[in-house]
C-alpha cells in the first residue's frame, strides 16, 4: 500500500479529483495549507501598506491506495494539476504499513 | 449649509435649470410667528427630511460600522461594530438630553452665542409637532422634530467616525466617555458655530443670533467641517496619543473582509444622499444640485483613485475605489450645494490622489498608526472640500454664490470674491483643527490617566471582540 500526498493549485482540486475518482480512487482527504516552494511570494498592498505573503496557498490531498494503482495516480494528479506554470506543486509517495477500516474492523488494502 | 441661494432668485440658479419657483417677496411676513410658521411647512419638505434622516442613520449602521470593521483583523470586527452600535445610540440619547438644544438655541448669555447655545431646550423642552425650525428660504418652514431628528443623526455617525483612527486597541469604556465628553465639549460648540443662526426671517432685525464661523460667512453646505475634518482631527490625535498597536509595521494586519468594505463604503455612499441633499432641508432645485454634485463627485473620485494606483501599483485595487469614493464624497460636502455639476467632479477628480498621498506616503514617512485612516481620508479630504468649497461656489464658475440672509427677503450677495471666500473658509478650517484638536487631546490625556484608554497587552493580542465584549465575530 501507498500513501500519497499531492500539494497542487487550489484551483485544481476539481480537476484532480475527477481524474482519480474516474481510476477508481474511492475517497481522499483534501486540507487547505499554505506554504513555499520555489514559487516566491505575492505583494497585497492595502492603501500603502505592503504585505509580503511568504505563504501561498494550496491544497493538499491525501491518498491511500493499493500499490499496483499507486503509479496511475501519480500520472493522474501530474496530468490533472498541471499548468506548466511553476508553483503547480508536488507529489510524495510514502509506503503505507497498515490500514484499518474503523466501522467494520478490516485491515491491510481491504480497508481502503 | 448657510448663506445659500434661494431659489429662483438669481440668473445663475436660473442657468442651472431648474424652475424658477415666483417668490411672491410682496406677500412675505417678516419674522412669523410660530402660528404662521406651522401654515409654512409642506408635506414634501417633511417628507424628505425624514427620509433623509433615514438615510444618514444608515450611513453610520450598518455603513460606517461594515466599512470599518471589514478593514480590521477577524479578532477585533465585533469591537468595532459594537463601538460604531453605541456611540450611534448613546449620541443620540445625548442628543436629546443637551445635544440639540447646545447646538442649536441661542447662547446662555449674549456674549456666548457666537461659541455655544444654551439649555433652554434640554430635555427637549418646548419642542413639539407644532414648533417649526427654518429653512434657507423666507417663509419656508419644517417641523422643528423633523429638523431635530435630522441633525441628530450628525451628531450620531460624527463620533462613530473618530474611531477608526484608533481601531483594535481601544477599549470600549473609556472609548464611551470620550464620545460623550468630546460630543458636549467639541461637536455641540462647532456645530453651533458653523450651523446655528435665525434664520432669514429673523436675521436682518437680530443679526448677531448667530454661531460665529455662520456669522463669518464660512460655506459648509453639510458638515464638512463640523464633520469630517472635526472628526478626522480628533482621530489623529487619540491615534498619536493611545500609541501604535503591538506588532505595527512588524507584523501583517490585512483587512480581514474588503467584501464588507465594498457593502459598507457603499451603503455610506446611498446613505450620503440624505446627508448632502437632505441638508438644504427643503426639497427643491438646490436640493438636486446637492444631489447631483454628490453623485459626481464620487464617481470621479472613485475613478482617479483607481486610476493612481494603476499608475502607481500597476494594479486598481477595490479598497482603492472604496476609498476614493468615500474621500470624494467627504470633499464635495461642504461644496454639495455650492458647486455647479462640473466643478464638483473635478473637485472629486482632486481630492483621491491628496489622500492618496497622505494615506500612502505621508503616513508611512511619519509611521502614525491612523489604522482605517480617518485623518487620511475625511480630515484631509474634509480640507480639501472646504478649501475647494470656496472655488467652486464662485458664480463665475456656475456656482450658486453666497446668500445675504440680513436683508429681508435675502438677496444674492454680490462681487463674490473666491480669495475672500478662501480666507473665511481656511479660518474656520483652523478654528476647528484647533478647537477639536486641543480639546481631544485634554480629554484623552485625563480618561487615560483616570481608567486607562489602552487594553493590556495581552488582551490586544487575544483580541478586544473576546477580551472587551465576550463574543467572537466568526465561530467556524
Amino acid at each position: 500500500m501507498k500513501y500519497i500526498i499531492a500539494i497542487i493549485k487550489p484551483f485544481k482540486l476539481d480537476e484532480v479529483r475527477e481524474a482519480l475518482v474516474a481510476l477508481g480512487v474511492a475517497g481522499m482527504t483534501v486540507t487547505e495549507v499554505k506554504g513555499f516552494g520555489r514559487q516566491k511570494g505575492q505583494t497585497e498592498i492595502y492603501r500603502g501598506a505592503e504585505y509580503t505573503t511568504n505563504m501561498l496557498p494550496k491544497v493538499k490531498i491525501e491518498i491511500a491506495i493499493s500499490d499496483d494503482l499507486a503509479d496511475q495516480v501519480v500520472e493522474a494528479v501530474q496530468q490533472a494539476a498541471g499548468t506548466g506554470a511553476i508553483g503547480d506543486g508536488k507529489v510524495f509517495v510514502l509506503d503505507l504499513g497498515a490500514a484499518t477500516r474503523i466501522r467494520t474492523g478490516e485491515s491491510g488494502e481491504a480497508a481502503l | 449649509m448657510i448663506r445659500k441661494v434661494i431659489k429662483g432668485a438669481t440668473a445663475s440658479a436660473v442657468a442651472f435649470g431648474f424652475v424658477a419657483s415666483s417668490v411672491a417677496h410682496a406677500a412675505m411676513i417678516k419674522a412669523p410667528t410660530a402660528a404662521q410658521q406651522v401654515t409654512m411647512t409642506n408635506k414634501g419638505d417633511t417628507a424628505w427630511l425624514l427620509v433623509s434622516s433615514l438615510l444618514v442613520l444608515m450611513m453610520s449602521v450598518p455603513g460606517l460600522a461594515l466599512f470599518y470593521g471589514g478593514l480590521v483583523r477577524t479578532k477585533n470586527m465585533l469591537s468595532v461594530l459594537m463601538q460604531v452600535f453605541m456611540i450611534v445610540s448613546v449620541a443620540g440619547l445625548l442628543w436629546a438630553t443637551v445635544g440639540y438644544s447646545m447646538a442649536f438655541t441661542t447662547g446662555a448669555t449674549p456674549a456666548l452665542t457666537p461659541f455655544v447655545g444654551g439649555f433652554s431646550k434640554a430635555l427637549m423642552i418646548g419642542i413639539d409637532g407644532t414648533t417649526s425650525a427654518t429653512t434657507f428660504s423666507n417663509n419656508v418652514y419644517v417641523p422643528e422634530l423633523a429638523y431635530f431628528v435630522f441633525q441628530m443623526t450628525f451628531a450620531m455617525i460624527t463620533p462613530a467616525l473618530i474611531v477608526g483612527s484608533f481601531a483594535e486597541r481601544i477599549k470600549f469604556t473609556p472609548l464611551i466617555v470620550f464620545v460623550v465628553l468630546w460630543s458636549i465639549l467639541v461637536y455641540y460648540p462647532i456645530a453651533h458655530m458653523v450651523w446655528y443662526w435665525a434664520g432669514p426671517d429673523f436675521l436682518k432685525d437680530t443679526p448677531n443670533e448667530a454661531g460665529l464661523l455662520n456669522h463669518w460667512g464660512a460655506l459648509d453646505f453639510a458638515g464638512g467641517t463640523v464633520v469630517h475634518i472635526n472628526a478626522g482631527i480628533a482621530g489623529m490625535v487619540g491615534c498619536l496619543m493611545i500609541g501604535k498597536r503591538l506588532g505595527f509595521g512588524k507584523e501583517a494586519t490585512p483587512p480581514h473582509s474588503l467584501t464588507m468594505t465594498m457593502i459598507g463604503a457603499s451603503l455610506l455612499w446611498v446613505g450620503w444622499f440624505g446627508f448632502n441633499a437632505g441638508s438644504n432641508l427643503e426639497a427643491s432645485g438646490v436640493t438636486a444640485v446637492a444631489f447631483v454634485n454628490t453623485m459626481l463627485a464620487t464617481c470621479a473620485a472613485a475613478v482617479s483613485w483607481a486610476l493612481v494606483e494603476q499608475i502607481i501599483h500597476k494594479k486598481p485595487s477595490m479598497l482603492g475605489a472604496a476609498s476614493g469614493a468615500v474621500a470624494g464624497l467627504v470633499a464635495v460636502t461642504p461644496a454639495s450645494g455650492y458647486a455647479h455639476p462640473m466643478t464638483a467632479l473635478v473637485l472629486g477628480l482632486v481630492v483621491s490622489p491628496i489622500c492618496f498621498f497622505f494615506v500612502g506616503k505621508v503616513k508611512n514617512k511619519f509611521k502614525y498608526d491612523d489604522t482605517l485612516d480617518v485623518f487620511g481620508v475625511h480630515c484631509i479630504g474634509g480640507i480639501t472640500g472646504a478649501l475647494g468649497t470656496a472655488i467652486v461656489a464662485s458664480p463665475a464658475l456656475g456656482g450658486q454664490g453666497v446668500t445675504d440672509y440680513t436683508q429681508f427677503p435675502s438677496v444674492l450677495t454680490p462681487g463674490y470674491s473666491i480669495a475672500a471666500q478662501l480666507v473665511i473658509q481656511l479660518e474656520a478650517v483652523l478654528i476647528t483643527l484647533f478647537w477639536s484638536g486641543i480639546m481631544s487631546a485634554i480629554l484623552f490625556f485625563v480618561i487615560d490617566k483616570v481608567i486607562g484608554l489602552r487594553p493590556a497587552a495581552e488582551a490586544e493580542q487575544e483580541g478586544l471582540d473576546i477580551t472587551e465584549h465576550g463574543e467572537r465575530a466568526y465561530n467556524m
